[in-house]
């Protein structure tokens, strides 16, 4: 039976510190695992307060040390490596080389695309949580996770970002959540004891 | 052939197909794809060349963008 304080012992990726980046490592953050390596090369926009981890006095400071500084804030204890940079097919294996999960949380269908296939070709076999489909509102019942083997994806799989289909905190943050929800499954080998524990 | 793709059975008349042939055949037209046969990751330069045989277990994803 697994318990959540092995959560201490496991050590998460998280590719990308935007809407569904930072949003899934405070949640991974206050579950209580042990360490987060964060990647991202950006730095904060006022746009990005819609659904960003992040505060208005932040705006111009760089995303993944700065999502580092805002972890700590609410849970001292997790360690996070932030790392300031643009992941690509030859840095991402370096960076996330002792990640337990990695998850995919980039904006760009083709960024997607590229870290999907780098860490499916380095890692055959390791859990990759990804986020496609979130753009816009409403629509609760469409959003879901598949597993396809140790591919797991959280989203509704249809809505792109585009004129008048804007990326929300709600929806964004859901799926990020729903991210990190998987991640914890994942890391307590399968099991749903917080949920069970509520049924009864 | 039988396979299973994206988790389910699916069987097609030839005994094998290109990944190009079968997304003609499925009229999977999205530009952003993530394609594996057994955990294999096959790029878009190898969607002529990468074929898929009986048994094989073949995953054909769409990616949008939004995160």
């Amino acid at each position: 039976m697994a318990h959540l304080e092995d959560l201490r012992d496991k050590t998460v990726g998280i590719a990308g510190c935007g809407g569904l980046g930072s949003n899934c490592a405070v949640a991974l953050a206050r579950a209580g695992v042990g360490h987060l390596i964060i990647a991202d090369f950006d730095i904060i926009s006022e746009s990005n307060l819609n659904r960003q981890y992040y505060f208005y006095d932040q705006i111009g400071k760089p995303k993944a040390e700065t999502l580092k500084e805002n972890i700590e804030r609410i849970n001292p204890a997790i360690r996070v490596t932030a790392v300031n940079i643009k992941l690509d097919e030859l840095n991402i294996k370096d960076i996330f080389d002792e990640v337990d999960v990695l998850v995919e949380a980039f904006d760009r269908s083709d960024q997607k695309q590229i870290i999907i296939e780098t860490a499916l070709s380095i890692w055959a076999e390791r859990p990759l949580v990804i986020g496609i489909g979130m753009a816009g509102w409403g629509g609760n019942q469409l959003i879901h996770m598949k597993k396809y083997g140790n591919l797991y994806i959280c989203g509704d799989r249809i809505s792109e970002i585009g004129p008048g289909m804007p990326p929300l905190a709600p929806r964004v943050g859901i799926v990020a959540n729903m991210q990190a929800n998987t991640v914890l499954q994942i890391l307590l080998n399968g099991s749903r004891v917080g949920v069970q524990k509520n049924i009864n | 052939m039988k396979i299973i793709l994206n988790n389910r059975p699916d069987e097609f008349t030839p005994e094998k197909l290109t990944v190009q042939e079968l997304l003609d055949i499925k009229n999977f037209t999205f530009k952003m794809l993530i394609i594996r046969i057994n955990g294999e990751i096959v790029k878009k330069d190898q969607y002529s060349k990468a074929v898929i045989h009986d048994g094989d277990e073949v995953i054909v994803l769409h990616l949008i963008s939004g995160g």
